[in-house]
């Protein structure tokens, strides 16, 4: 059973990027109409629309994130275009990072990050319910404990 | 400074030869300031003598100083210089005083931390404590060691010493104990590594019994006759030194460094260096002259290291040795190999070469210079050099696997190819090697296979494998393919591969995760040896057991009833008496 994260982490990154989107749009503005830096225009509208083309695929990509817990491992996938698909064994754990900013704190999400041996892993989960990251991470350690093996 | 409350068990003595590894704390050996300190030292004379120089010259060659002490000499005038003012004044006494004074604090600063230097070996631990006013303390549990390496510098060969340094698996997570005598350093690392190898009923335990010490007056009198010994026999004797399975002549070692891509690099330097000098252009000799030195000096050390190479099996793992001023000798315990390389540049194919890298655990940070030392177990071999290395850094393989590995994996495809590859409508992704980009997944590995032009077998030993993942792009996914990755710790190998057929490489991917489940939970490399104790050598078994403690009640399996009380695998089950707690289960 695939499990998808909170919808709630489409609106912290709606929110987050907004701003961002915002500042490039005031600084744009300021620089361009009050300063005469007709240059400005071209950084500043790329930036834009960089933006705003983050922002419209946020749900799609929130929607893509995924994990499902097997038998003996998590099997984490990701990403529209460009997709990963990573099986990690529960053995193979060394910790598991919760972290969790202002923002996120606000909405109660957190993203959680499974660390094995292998930096190349990364398999960070983000948007997850507080509550459901806790137990996650519980429940992680607790089938990473009767598997575990050598590194 | 805290001492942890129920203090670490002894090591069993059955499985230490040093009286350095009993479990109790030890020094390091007294001459360890000196050499830690001793390019301290020599900066210090250095400075001394730089700026004596007028005046040693005026004392060694008086005809050729410019009349230095011809006039009165005042403080001022002479430039203040201290040694001209102390002749001037007499004060004689109190300079020598100061030095005096000076030499008493350092010698007591170095004594103090010497003191302060205390390691010791337990059952489950290597320890170090460190440091007067700061204190460390550093502790090694033994099941996670990833190799125990004896690094002997020039200078410190000449005095008979060795820098032992026991690999953890983490960033600068190694221990140190520097220095100790050289037969001492031997001596610790033979049984570090026997306690690591969960070997806990001796081998040879009548024997090692007899030769321990039973008090500490008696190992001090054993070390000193040893070291006495050491001296007489000198620090180079080899302390039953294995074959060498690889020999690099030096004509190879040499050549192999000249067909390399670097000297291609250095060849267009040289052509551009002339042209430019003819062409007038003379600031491109000032621009390249000091890289062409820089490429000279790594040349000759980078041969220099090789020249001493060895690689031999011990009962302990793989032992490999290189260096020529310095030498670096490392112990590889079994199943401490994450991946392993095989490669051949194309400037090597002529003659044959390859060479073999590992991803292990050095304990270092990743850009630190000396990881290459520790991950290259072969500099340059022929094929038949490869297969003796493969077959020491993977015991596991069948012959046949390895045969199929230099076959296949290093000269395929041929003929009737095991390798599954990348399908020909992928052909433009890999041009040149489409035919040759494959994979393989026997019962205990994973082959990938790669390049024509350099090319290159990755191996990957499913117990080490940390995950798997597959990565697909919008072009891959046009064209039906999928690239996988294996992840496995950071090292020279990166175990990719690019353009396999889809719906193959969902199958690989399941099959990967259920393989390398199954290889990690039955894998027990981490006590290499404990399998062995459980199975086999029954006889010594039976010697050594009661003075353990009890597996004397074992049920003997009801079929064979007399004649054989010593069945071993099931009489010694789950625990042995005096096994470790739980090695396994302490979070790294």
């Amino acid at each position: 059973m695939w499990h998808q994260i909170s919808p709630k982490y489409v609106t912290v990154q709606l929110i987050s990027h907004g701003s961002i989107l915002a500042i490039v749009v005031a600084a744009t503005l300021v620089l361009t109409l009050v300063l005469d830096l007709q240059w400005v225009w071209f950084v500043g509208g790329a930036l834009a629309v960089i933006q705003i083309w983050t922002l419209a695929i946020l749900p799609r990509q929130a929607r893509a994130i995924g994990y499902r817990l097997r038998e003996d491992d998590l099997v984490f996938r990701r990403g529209i275009l460009w997709q990963r698909f990573v099986a990690v064994p529960y053995g193979r754990m060394q910790l598991i990072d919760i972290t969790h900013g202002p923002l996120d704190r606000g909405f109660g999400i957190a993203q959680l990050k499974f660390v094995t041996a292998a930096a190349a892993t990364g398999v960070v989960i983000p948007g997850l319910a507080q509550s459901t990251a806790d137990t996650l991470r519980d429940h992680l350690i607790e089938v990473a404990e009767s598997r575990r093996t050598g590194l | 400074m805290t001492v942890p409350a129920p203090p670490p068990a002894a090591p069993p003595p059955q499985l230490v030869r040093s009286p350095l590894s009993d479990g109790e704390w030890h020094r390091l050996h007294p001459l360890t300031p000196l050499l830690r300190g001793g390019l301290f030292l020599l900066i210090v004379i250095g400075i001394v003598v730089s700026n004596l120089r007028d005046r040693l010259l005026y004392i060694f060659l008086p005809w050729l100083a410019p009349g230095v002490g011809d006039e009165v000499v005042e403080w001022e005038e002479m430039d203040r210089d201290p040694v001209d003012f102390v002749i001037a004044n007499n004060l004689y006494v109190l300079a020598a005083l100061a030095v005096l004074a000076v030499l008493i604090i350092l010698v007591a600063v170095f004594y103090t931390s010497w003191r302060f230097h205390t390691f010791r070996i337990t059952e489950d631990d290597v320890e170090v404590r460190s440091g007067v006013l700061f204190r460390t303390q550093r502790r090694a549990p033994l099941d996670r060691v990833q190799g125990v390496n004896l690094t002997r510098p020039m200078i410190a060969r000449l005095l008979g010493m060795a820098k032992l340094e026991v690999v953890g698996a983490g960033m600068s997570a190694n221990v140190k104990l520097e220095y100790l005598s050289t037969a001492n350093a031997e001596a610790v690392r033979a049984d570090i590594l026997r306690l690591a190898s969960g070997r806990r009923l001796a081998d040879a335990a009548a024997p090692a019994g007899a030769q321990r010490a039973a008090s500490r007056t008696a190992a001090i009198g054993m070390t000193v006759s040893r070291e006495l010994t050491g001296i007489i026999e000198g620090p180079e004797a080899p302390v039953a030194e294995p074959e060498s399975v690889v020999h690099i002549p030096l004509g190879r070692l040499v050549a192999s460094h000249i067909l390399s891509m670097s000297t291609v690099g250095l060849f267009f330097a040289i052509v551009a260096i002339v042209i430019g000098v003819t062409q007038g252009v003379t600031w491109m000799l000032f621009g390249f002259v000091p890289a062409i030195i820089g490429f000279g000096a790594y040349w000759v050390r980078s041969i220099f290291k090789s020249l001493r190479y060895s690689i031999a099996p011990t009962p302990d793992g793989v032992r490999i040795t290189y260096g020529l001023t310095t030498t670096i000798t490392e112990i590889l315990p079994p199943g401490r190999v994450h991946a392993v390389e095989v490669t051949q540049p194309i400037l090597w194919r002529p003659a044959g070469w390859w060479t073999v890298r590992i991803n292990r655990l050095t304990g270092r940070s990743a850009s630190d210079g000396s990881n290459d030392d520790f991950t290259t177990v072969l500099p340059v071999g022929t094929v038949a050099d490869v297969e003796r290395v493969l077959r020491l850094v993977q015991p596991a393989m069948t012959e046949t696997e390895r045969a199929l590995v230099v076959h296949q994996g290093m000269f395929g495809p041929t003929g009737d190819d095991a390798f599954t590859n990348t399908p020909r409508r992928a052909w433009w992704i890999r041009p040149l090697s489409y035919r040759r980009n494959g994979f393989l997944l026997t019962d205990d590995e994973l082959l990938m296979r790669r390049g024509v032009v350099w090319r290159r077998i990755v191996i990957l030993p499913l117990a080490r494998l940390q995950s798997f993942g597959l990565y697909q792009g919008p072009l891959d996914r046009l064209t039906g393919v999928t690239n996988g990755r294996a992840h496995v710790v950071q090292g020279p190998v990166t175990p990719f591969l690019a353009a396999i057929d889809r719906d193959v490489a969902l199958r690989l991917f399941d099959d990967v995760a259920r393989a390398s489940v199954r290889a990690a939970q039955s894998d027990r490399t981490h006590r290499w040896a404990q399998d062995e104790v459980e199975a086999g050598t029954p006889a010594t078994a039976e010697v050594s057991a009661p003075s353990t403690s009890a597996p004397a009640a074992a049920p003997v399996a009801p079929g064979t009833p007399a004649e054989s009380p010593v069945v071993a695998p099931e009489i010694l089950p789950t625990a042995p008496p005096d096994a470790p707690t739980d090695p396994t289960e302490n979070p790294a």
